[in-house]
């Protein structure tokens, strides 16, 4: 079965309440079909990681969560990606809210040209009438929860391309949570990090689900089979397995699967 | 799996010799770099030998005026009593309101271009920006003598008139006979003139912004305008504050369109951005063929050394600019 749902989901974990499901979804780059009827339920409080090789598919699939598609004219999406029952692809809903409701963190560091303390008010400014007291208790809230604040603290007015890598990726994951996403969206956070840096987002990944539905794009094996309650094996566009993680990397259902993270191919 | 490796070629062990160049290029590398090095200084001498031809032809006035002939409002050859202020503000007045117009103007091309028109739209419609650049200057001047200043005195400066012609100041400001030639008319075509440049910088540096970090504000939540306005912008704001001086440069320094619709008379009575003036470049071009050698001449040269002095200091003004916006931005490194 190609999409096996949560019904493959492991006996000590409780049942999860689906946060976002995928139904039937298929992407297109102009002519390239990249996502070949894709159906998958998030679940709720939980990470769920998208492994497979380049090309595969995850960020593609991660960026039609967000709409983030959208952006660039020969890009489109049909089928269903309800986020608590609404369809978001075909929804009136203004496309900055849906955005705000799902954070996003990048492959590559993107500081905004501006203070420390500004890139994380940006945000938390677009839809929130907050100033003085409030705003400044917000942004140390998201910096202490992405385990920057304490390098920061003494230097918020400062650029946040001042910052190292490690640093600038975590001010980029705590101006996601500053905004207090449903769910927030990591596409291969850690890529450009040395594995001190690694190790600390990662943490704060687990850290992370208990407030919000973390779904991460990551290369790294390891670091899916770490952090990750859920994993979706994808290639050539296709959804090959999807279950929770300790059955993935124990015994896959699939031929293919087991390969790929025995790292006989891939 | 080694058995697959092919046996390599003789070639490859028979050098013992050290390592050496087949051809000798030091010759070629030395006059290379001297070319390199004397057209850099060059334009460097360049720069320098006109300030000098300058400063000479001008030093009779210098000497004769002084500093004063910056501030002195008067312009009569047959007196020989020069003053430069006229033509000065008038070309800082025509630049300025050309950068006001211009600028917004720009910033909403191209932000349309890089973020919002539809691909097909894209190439037409920056080609015709480019192309406003082609036209030669002095059709600028005679559209705008013949043209655009009889519809501007016409349909703007009239109803103005009669609606504000009464109350005390603003009546002043729109005064003067509706001709439709003077210091607002020149902003306009100068701002016509300098929107192709201004708007092909901003479009080009918008269009090299990182899309990561484009995507990192609209996954946030901004729209498009908060994404241009607060990230694209900052991000690129030495490269747009380039193009403004460049357009600022070309507005201080554009003859003929404004010879034709300035108006040309020396005067600095009127408040109204209707009335008549002069700029130093039209100043120059009206007056250098026929003025006598001694003070008018030198005058003039003083006039020109004065156009290059306040281009000089934009640059200046501009580069500190950019130290000023970057220290706001708090980057340190």
């Amino acid at each position: 079965m190609k999409t096996s749902a949560l019904s493959g989901a492991n006996a000590n974990t409780s049942t999860p309440v689906a946060k976002m499901s995928v139904r039937a979804l298929n992407f297109y780059y102009g002519k390239f079909h990249a996502l070949k009827n894709i159906s998958l339920d998030i679940p709720e409080h939980c990470v769920t990681a998208f492994i497979g090789p380049s090309g595969c598919g995850k960020s593609t699939l991660l960026r039609t969560f967000n709409r983030m598609f959208e952006l660039y004219p020969d890009q489109r999406a049909e089928g269903e990606i309800l986020l608590d029952g609404e369809n978001l692809l075909t929804s009136k809903q203004d496309v900055a809210l849906i955005r705000a409701r799902i954070g996003m963190v990048f492959q590559k560091p993107t500081p905004f040209p501006m203070s420390i303390f500004d890139n994380i008010a940006f945000g938390v400014k677009l839809f929130e009438p907050l100033s003085g007291i409030d705003l400044e208790e917000r942004v140390e809230w998201a910096l202490k929860r992405a385990a920057l604040w304490d390098e920061v603290k003494d230097k918020l007015a400062q650029s946040g391309a001042s910052l190292s890598g490690g640093q600038q990726q975590r001010l980029c994951i705590a101006r996601g949570i500053a905004i207090r996403p449903e769910i927030l969206l990591l596409d291969e956070p850690c890529s450009a990090l040395d594995p001190i840096s690694t190790a600390r987002v990662e943490e704060l990944i687990s850290e992370l689900k208990k407030e919000y539905t973390v779904v991460i794009v990551t290369h790294n094996m390891q670091q899916a089979a770490r952090c990750s309650d859920y994993t979706a094996y994808m290639y050539l566009g296709d959804l090959m397995e999807f279950g929770a993680t300790e059955q993935m990397f124990l015994k896959p259902s699939r031929r293919e699967t087991e390969d790929y993270i025995t790292g006989r191919f891939g | 799996m080694e058995a697959n490796i092919s046996p390599a070629p003789p070639s490859v062990f028979a050098g013992g010799a050290p390592r050496r160049r087949l051809i000798s290029n030091a010759l070629a590398d030395s006059c290379f770099a001297l070319l390199a090095r004397g057209s850099a200084f060059l334009t460097f001498a360049l720069l320098l030998c006109i300030m000098g031809a300058l400063v000479l032809g001008a030093w009779p006035a210098i000497e004769h005026f002084g500093l004063g002939f910056l501030t002195h409002n008067a312009w009569d050859p047959v007196r020989e009593d020069f003053g430069g202020l006229v033509m000065i503000v008038g070309t800082l007045m025509t630049s300025v309101i050309a950068l006001v117009i211009a600028v917004p103007i720009s910033f909403g091309i191209a932000l349309f271009l890089t973020e919002l028109s539809p691909i097909w739209l894209k190439r037409p419609l920056g080609t015709a920006v480019e192309l406003l650049a082609a036209v030669p200057s002095i059709v600028y001047g005679m559209w705008g003598l013949m043209t655009f200043g009889p519809v501007l005195g016409r349909y703007v400066q009239q109803p103005m008139q009669s609606l504000l012609g009464d109350l005390p100041v603003f009546g002043a400001l729109v005064s003067g006979p509706p001709v439709g030639i003077g210091i607002l008319s020149a902003g306009i075509i100068l701002s016509i003139m300098i929107i192709p440049f201004i708007a092909s910088v901003m479009r080009d540096v918008f269009e090299v912004t990182p899309p990561l970090l484009k995507e990192s504000a609209y996954g946030l939540g901004a729209t498009t305008w908060e994404v241009v306005w607060k990230v694209v912008l900052p991000y690129t704001k030495s490269g747009v504050l380039g193009g403004v001086m460049l357009g600022l440069g070309r507005a201080l320094g554009e003859t003929m369109a404004v010879t034709f619709v300035i108006g040309n008379v020396s005067q600095l009575n009127s408040l109204s951005f209707f009335e008549a003036a002069n700029s130093i470049t039209s100043a120059l071009a009206n007056e250098f063929a026929e003025a006598a050698p001694g003070l008018h001449q030198a005058s003039l040269m003083y006039l020109g050394l004065t156009l290059f002095l306040i281009t000089f200091t934009v640059l200046i003004i501009s580069r500190l600019l950019l130290l000023r916006l970057q220290k706001y931005e708090g980057s340190g490194t």
